[in-house]
């Protein structure tokens, strides 16, 4: 048995298209509560996922306890000690707390679930680490926080050596969050192993003893927390140099207002509220911010997805009322969503439909739609945008994450807007692609459009927008000039509110 | 068996061209010369298959697009085409195998029969494939089908025929009574529509509801004094003409009715916008959403016209029968959802084709009428029916079967 607890060596993983882990190494020494940190995308989770088994990386060693193993499975993973707090929790909510912890393995008498037994081993377990919530709860009535806490109890419970936690805090209050870290202190004299993956730095710096940076896939080095403050940290996260992966710009926005978005909120509870600015003609507004920021919730508000409780939007000098998707597309704006697969493609039709269905009625004569102008419509959009299928008959599906991405975008463009909204319009996608991407935009500015962008990654806004607006928990928190923005001033600002 | 094979698609047609020649050629012979007692028509369905084959070669010879490309052949090729197919190889063969023990099987008033019986039953499977295309269902088809039989007979009666629903009621024009009971299965699918999409229910239990509904108003009506539910009679000539006509050749006048509902369908489900939304909203709602497709309409849309289509299901099985009761109906949407299914409808949504219907209904119509014909037991029949449904979907879902991801 080595001085480690968890050694993983050398570990790389390839998506098609994209290599999300190249050669990272972690090392973790029992009883210590490591953290990981890095941008969006840097790769932590992915890391994560194959140390739990929900990924197989594609080469490198996991050694636990002086032993190599390989982790092909959850079930795997858990019999080794290995415990995983999820960022989002998706508790069976209509059943007690108790049977959520103790789901596939339940107490047993004889061959009926054993509800006494599960009780009592559900109120000890709470004791352990100081919870007070009654076993028969249905979880679908506890709040996020208690529910956190009650996945930190269900972790304790498969008696890990390791926990990992992915952004434990995300959802908790100050109070709370002194509560998670009594029971991280536990859990450390207990010799249990904590992976702690955070944005925030100050809490990093409270209770880690060792942290582990990423960025790009890469590990960039790990340290002791001692030796870190929040300056060194960022900049070790964001330090990288900007070299030619953006297409040389040529076009300064306009004066000229197009969107003027006044004092909106959100009329759901915890997301944005009091939201202001400005969008000018040829411009390309970035808005940056970690997850949660609900910068997505922002865009879809705007865009009639989600409800508004109050504020007004503005466009070109005249007050509009945006309810539904129809309203926002008669006014000129477009929405390339977030999740391509969840809300963008379908898959299985073909990518001449998915190119024609949010303009579908221009290619109707008399009820009937015509072939002839479907066709010729989506072949000079997918071709103006380089869209490379066998045809256009092809299904959606098997066509690449950049490639239907182009398609996508080509959907909105035969709507002829004048606004166009992408939420992180690279996403899952290789550099090259990327790079086609980014001179579609820069094309589309030179036409006299007008592009928000949300981006996680820092480069990408950098590189692209004219001015980039922060977010941080639902609230804006600064618009930066491309001049005076740069990573730090950026992720200043999209940590303001977080402790 | 793997080894890739191309040849230029020229080639291919040529082959396809000659082969479908040669077995037309053959048939024609066989039937004019050969014909004897023994094989029936079965010559002139060998050339029917020769002409489909010659037709299939002249269009792979005439569509431009696909010209000068190569043709593959291969082990996995084979293996796709198959399956792609394998409901028609599966009908083809079942025809074979029934021929072999009953060769009077292959006549041609055999085929317009099981084309005629298939008519009313494609009718309703078209209304109901809209609402599997968005991943719903509609269990309220067969209920209406028995709604719209009630209504229309029991204004058409003879007015010399004892029994009448209405004694008093002056002889209307045809086309009135079956106005009304359209328009009322139109209704009950604003019904089915509304509660789908306006409370997001799932159309199963909202179906359901309607059905119930439906089931309890139309026997109220048939209860109505002087009528206390005894099946309806007497109908008028006028009416049952409807589809009970022969055209010449003696062709049933339903076929050529529900070859322009197929049309009509096809060009709804493929040239128009509500069609394509329907498409969309199967696919995946969200982004149907997302893209601006007026989700709640289409659904109506999707209702309404699934109603009209039982409606006039209906009101055809009334004039074939010339007759109704309460009954009528009832457990046709099963039977047309099966169908549907056979014929590739994916219950997921989103996945389904015209002709894949046409050709899941003409299947439930050759076992059926198959089996009666080479005197299967009725209890047998439906084990069969039940297996071929199972093995069916099953061999349809491979297509998709994807292959875990990691």
């Amino acid at each position: 048995m080595g001085e480690y607890v968890l050694e993983m060596n050398h570990i790389c993983k390839s998506f098609p298209g994209v290599k999300a882990l190249d050669d990272v190494s972690l090392k973790v020494r029992p009883g210590s509560v490591h953290a990981l940190v890095g941008e969006n995308g840097a790769g932590k989770s992915t890391l994560m996922k194959c140390l739990f088994g929900i990924y197989i990386k594609d080469s490198g060693d996991i050694i636990l306890n002086g032993k190599n193993e390989e982790i092909t499975s959850t079930k795997q993973a858990l019999n080794l000690g290995i415990s995983m707090i999820h960022q989002e929790l998706h508790p069976i909510r209509f059943r007690p707390v108790m049977e959520n912890i103790w789901l596939g393995r339940f107490p047993k008498k004889g061959i009926m679930v054993d509800r006494r037994g599960m009780i009592r081993r559900t109120r000890e377990l709470f004791q352990t680490i100081d919870l007070d919530i009654n076993p028969e709860t249905q979880a679908g009535d506890l709040s996020p926080s208690t529910l956190q806490l009650v996945e930190i109890a269900k972790a304790v419970s498969y008696r890990a050596k390791i926990i990992i936690m992915d952004e434990p805090t995300s959802s908790l209050t100050d109070n709370e969050t002194e509560h998670l870290f009594k029971i991280i202190r536990q859990l450390q004299q207990h010799g249990c192993a904590i992976i702690y993956i955070s944005h925030k730095m100050e809490e990093i710096l409270k209770i880690c003893d060792e942290v582990t940076i990423m960025r790009d896939g890469k590990l960039i080095g790990s340290w002791q927390a001692s030796e870190m403050t929040t300056e060194t940290m960022i900049n070790k996260m964001v330090g990288r140099e900007l070299t030619d992966r953006f297409p040389k710009k040529d076009y300064t926005p306009g004066k000229e207002v197009v969107l003027q978005v006044k004092d909106l909120c959100s009329a759901a509870p915890r997301s944005f509220r009091h939201i202001s600015f400005e969008l000018h003609k040829g411009e390309i507004l970035g808005i940056g911010g970690l997850v949660g920021a609900q910068r997505t919730e922002l865009v879809e508000s705007i865009f009639g997805l989600r409800e508004i409780a109050s504020g007004e939007i503005v466009k070109d000098g005249g007050k509009i009322e945006i309810r539904r998707v129809e309203d926002a597309k008669r006014n000129g704006f477009a929405l390339l969503t977030e999740e391509r697969r969840a809300s963008g493609v379908f898959a299985h039709l073909s990518v001449l439909d998915n190119t024609v269905i949010a303009s579908q009625r221009r290619y109707a004569r008399h009820g009937a739609l015509s072939n002839t102008l479907r066709v010729r419509a989506a072949e000079k959009m997918d071709g103006e945008l380089h869209v490379k299928t066998p045809s256009l008959g092809t299904e959606m599906e098997n066509l690449s994450g950049g490639n239907q991405q182009k398609v996508l975008i080509a959907r909105w463009l035969l709507t002829r807007p004048d606004i166009l909204i992408l939420d992180e319009p690279t996403r899952g996608i290789d550099v090259g692609a990327k790079y086609e991407i980014y001179t579609i935009m820069l094309q589309l500015i030179r036409q006299g459009k007008s592009i928000i962008m949300i981006s996680s990654e820092m480069p990408e806004l950098l590189g692209m927008a004219d001015r980039i607006m922060v977010m941080c928990e639902g609230r804006l928190t600064g618009i930066l000039d491309r001049g005076e923005a740069n990573q730090v001033s950026i992720m200043r600002l999209a940590t303001k509110y977080m402790n | 068996m793997n080894k890739e094979k191309a040849i230029a698609r020229e080639k291919y047609a040529s082959i396809f061209l000659v082969a479908g020649g040669i077995i037309f050629l053959f048939g024609m012979i066989f039937g004019l010369f050969f014909r004897t007692k023994k094989v029936y028509d079965l010559p002139w369905l060998i050339a029917i298959i020769g002409a489909v084959c010659v037709l299939y070669g002249i269009m792979q010879r005439v569509n431009r697009k696909k010209l000068g490309s190569e043709v593959e052949f291969s082990g996995k090729k084979a293996k796709s085409f198959f399956l792609k197919y394998a409901l028609i190889f599966a009908l083809f063969v079942m025809i074979v195998v029934i021929i072999f023990i009953e060769p009077n099987f292959c006549q041609k008033d055999v085929l317009l029969d099981i084309l005629a019986q298939s008519s009313i039953r494609l009718i309703i499977a078209l209304g109901i494939c809209m609402t599997l295309l968005i991943a719903g269902t509609d269990l309220s088809a067969g209920r209406m089908v028995g709604l719209a039989a009630v209504l229309s007979t029991s204004m058409l009666q003879d007015p010399a025929y004892a029994n009448r629903f209405f004694p008093n009621l002056p002889y209307l024009p045809v086309i009135l009574p079956i106005l009304v009971a359209v328009v009322c299965c139109g209704l009950f699918g604003i019904l089915n529509g509304f509660l789908v999409a306006k409370y997001n229910m799932h159309p199963f239990i909202a179906t359901l509801a309607t059905q119930v509904i439906i089931y309890g108003v139309c026997s109220l009506y048939f209860d109505l004094p002087p009528n206390h539910s005894q099946p309806i009679g007497g109908v008028r000539n006028d009416f049952t003409a409807l589809a009970q006509t022969k055209l010449p050749g003696n062709i049933s006048v339903l076929i050529p009715i529900a070859l322009a509902v197929t049309c009509v369908m096809w060009f709804v489900l493929n040239k128009t916008v509500f069609g394509k939304n329907i498409y969309a909203i199967g696919g995946n709602m969200e982004a149907a959403k997302v893209s601006g497709v007026n989700v709640f309409r289409t659904l109506m849309g999707i209702f309404i016209l699934a109603g009209v289509l039982y409606g006039f299901g209906g009101v055809l099985e009334a004039a074939r029968t010339a007759g109704a009761t309460n009954n009528y109906g009832n457990g046709y949407e099963l039977d047309a959802i099966a169908a549907c299914c056979v014929g590739g409808v994916s219950l997921a949504g989103g996945i389904g084709k015209v002709s894949g219907i046409v050709v899941g209904v003409l299947i439930f119509t050759v076992i059926q009428y198959g089996l009666q014909f080479i005197n299967v037991s009725p209890m047998w029949q439906q084990v069969i029916k039940g297996v071929i449904i199972a093995v069916a979907v099953a061999i349809d879902l491979s297509k998709y079967k994807k292959v875990l991801w990691h």
